[in-house]
């Protein structure tokens, strides 16, 4: 079986929890972030561009790139690398800037 | 020191206005040389919301210019290629009460007077123009030749489109002017040497009066520092070019001290830009908390749905202001071969196309669209010189 990180640094989080990502449940630790949350449940791409609706996910992973833009608990444009899943989070594919309804 | 093949003309200043200059020369079919210390559109340029705009003139030489550069546009956008975004989207100007509404009405039938198409609009037809503006506007003018570019873009596809006959040195700072015997212009020497023509046209934006010091002759352009907020890219929220009814007063004031009224204006790309602040400060680049604050509030007074989107990004610029609010356009009589094309301020997207073809006809004889007189550039009366220290007062 493959090692994961948390048995390399020998971390002993507190117990999981339960977020959603489009509606499915995704299990995610304690002080991870939304990314690594999705990331470790296989999910690689959680928006769309605004030209072209081409799939995107986490890129840099710390906070500089913007391309991991999510849409969390209904704001859009959360950067999700930075922030931390907390129990319930739903977490949206956010199409295109997220600001969709606000259109005339 | 290298020769190099000389050009008809050298354009110093690679903003709008330069790129114009050298878009209508090289029509013209004259060889063009543009040189410019920084980037294209790298001044007040690339720091413009890139307004197109009638509506904020009073009747007189600017209106003028702007009412045949609003036709050049038109014929350009058909020329450049569409990512310079050109919009025919229109301005629409509110006022809160019924005096504000009175004297927009005063200003617009000057403006009809003068060839300026505008609509009445009353307050309760505002939202179908604009469904997200505040309610309990008094009512408001629109203004359909107002437009739009994206004013980076339109100097580089103007330059790109002025072709071979423009020769583009980038980077290269011109730190004296080449004369002859007579005084006349035989070009400008950079740091990379001597570019030879027998015309200079300084298109230098906020930065003209020093150009013009190194001819020798006084020409008083002064920074205007204003800041734009950008909003993150959103869908169309507002379609046109909307801004409060004393921005007009301000536009027009001289005043040093910080002015800002509620502008904002929607961008093919998405964001959001908020203007407009005007204040004299010099050349100061420093993040003004306080301008943003204002800014902010008068976006979100007139678009409260403006409060619930994150503004990403601001950035201050420099209008090139002449004390008579006036461009200075033409050959200067005080050195032959010298010809200006700057000091637009806030008008100077808009107004670029006009000069550049004034520009063109001024170096071939060509007949001009108006009459310049009232942007010559030997208008402004030098200041006295200070006395050399040591010297005695005057008595």
């Amino acid at each position: 079986m493959a090692r994961t990180p948390a048995d390399l640094v020998g971390a002993q989080p507190d117990p999981p929890f339960e977020i959603t990502f489009d509606g499915r449940s995704v299990t995610a630790l304690p002080g991870q972030t939304v990314a690594a949350a999705l990331w470790g449940a296989g999910i690689l791409a959680w928006r769309t561009t605004r030209e072209g609706g081409r799939p995107r996910g986490a890129f840099c992973g710390i906070g500089q790139c913007y391309d991991c833009l999510a849409t969390v608990n209904g704001e859009p444009n959360r950067r999700a690398c930075l922030v931390p899943a907390r129990p319930g989070d739903a977490i949206t594919t956010q199409e295109g800037h997220g600001h969709d309804r606000l259109a005339v | 020191m290298p020769t190099r093949k000389p050009s008809d003309v050298i354009v110093v200043g690679a903003g709008v206005v330069g790129a114009a200059c050298a878009y209508y020369a090289a029509q013209a079919g004259l060889s063009v040389t543009v040189v410019d210390r920084g980037s294209v559109a790298g001044g007040t340029t690339g720091a413009g919301e890139g307004n197109l705009l009638v509506s904020d003139k009073e009747p007189g030489p600017e209106l003028e210019l702007a009412l045949l550069a609003n036709t050049l546009w038109r014929e350009l956008a058909d020329v450049l290629p569409p990512h310079v975004e050109y919009e025919a989207k229109g301005g629409l100007v509110v006022a809160s009460g019924e005096s504000g509404m009175r004297a927009l009405r005063d200003f617009a039938a000057r403006q009809e007077k003068a060839g300026v198409t505008t609509q009445e609009v009353p307050g309760d037809r505002l939202h179908d123009l604009e469904p997200h503006l505040a309610p309990g506007l008094a009512g408001g003018f629109l203004y359909p030749q107002d437009s739009q570019v994206m004013p980076a873009h339109a100097a580089a596809q103007l330059l790109h489109a002025a072709g071979d006959r423009v020769r583009l040195r980038l980077g290269e700072e011109v730190t004296g002017i080449l004369t002859g015997a007579a005084g006349e212009i035989r070009g400008v020497r950079t740091a990379a040497g001597e570019l030879h023509a027998p015309y200079v046209v300084n298109a230098a934006g906020t930065w003209g009066g020093a150009l013009a010091e190194l001819a020798g002759v006084h020409l008083p352009v002064l920074p205007r520092r204003g800041f734009v907020l950008v909003t993150e890219p959103l869908p169309r929220v507002v379609r046109h070019k909307v801004y409060a009814a004393d921005y007009v007063a301000d536009v027009a004031s001289g005043s040093a001290a910080l002015q800002t009224s509620a502008v904002v204006e929607g961008t093919p790309a998405g964001p959001v830009l908020i203007g407009a602040s005007r204040e004299r400060v010099g050349f100061d680049r420093t993040l003004s908390i306080e301008v943003l604050r204002r800014l902010a509030a008068g976006a979100t007074g007139l678009f409260p749905v403006l409060g619930t989107v994150r503004a990403m990004r601001t950035y201050p610029g420099f209008r090139p202001y002449l004390p008579d609010h006036l461009p200075a356009i033409g050959p200067d009589p005080r050195v032959h071969g010298l010809l200006h094309a700057c000091g637009h301020e806030g008008a100077g997207i808009g107004l670029a196309p006009v000069t550049g073809q004034i520009i063109a006809r001024c170096l071939t004889s060509g007949e001009l669209p108006l009459d310049i007189d009232p942007f010559r550039p030997d208008r402004f009366t030098a200041p006295e010189p200070a006395p050399a220290p040591g010297s005695d007062p005057a008595p």
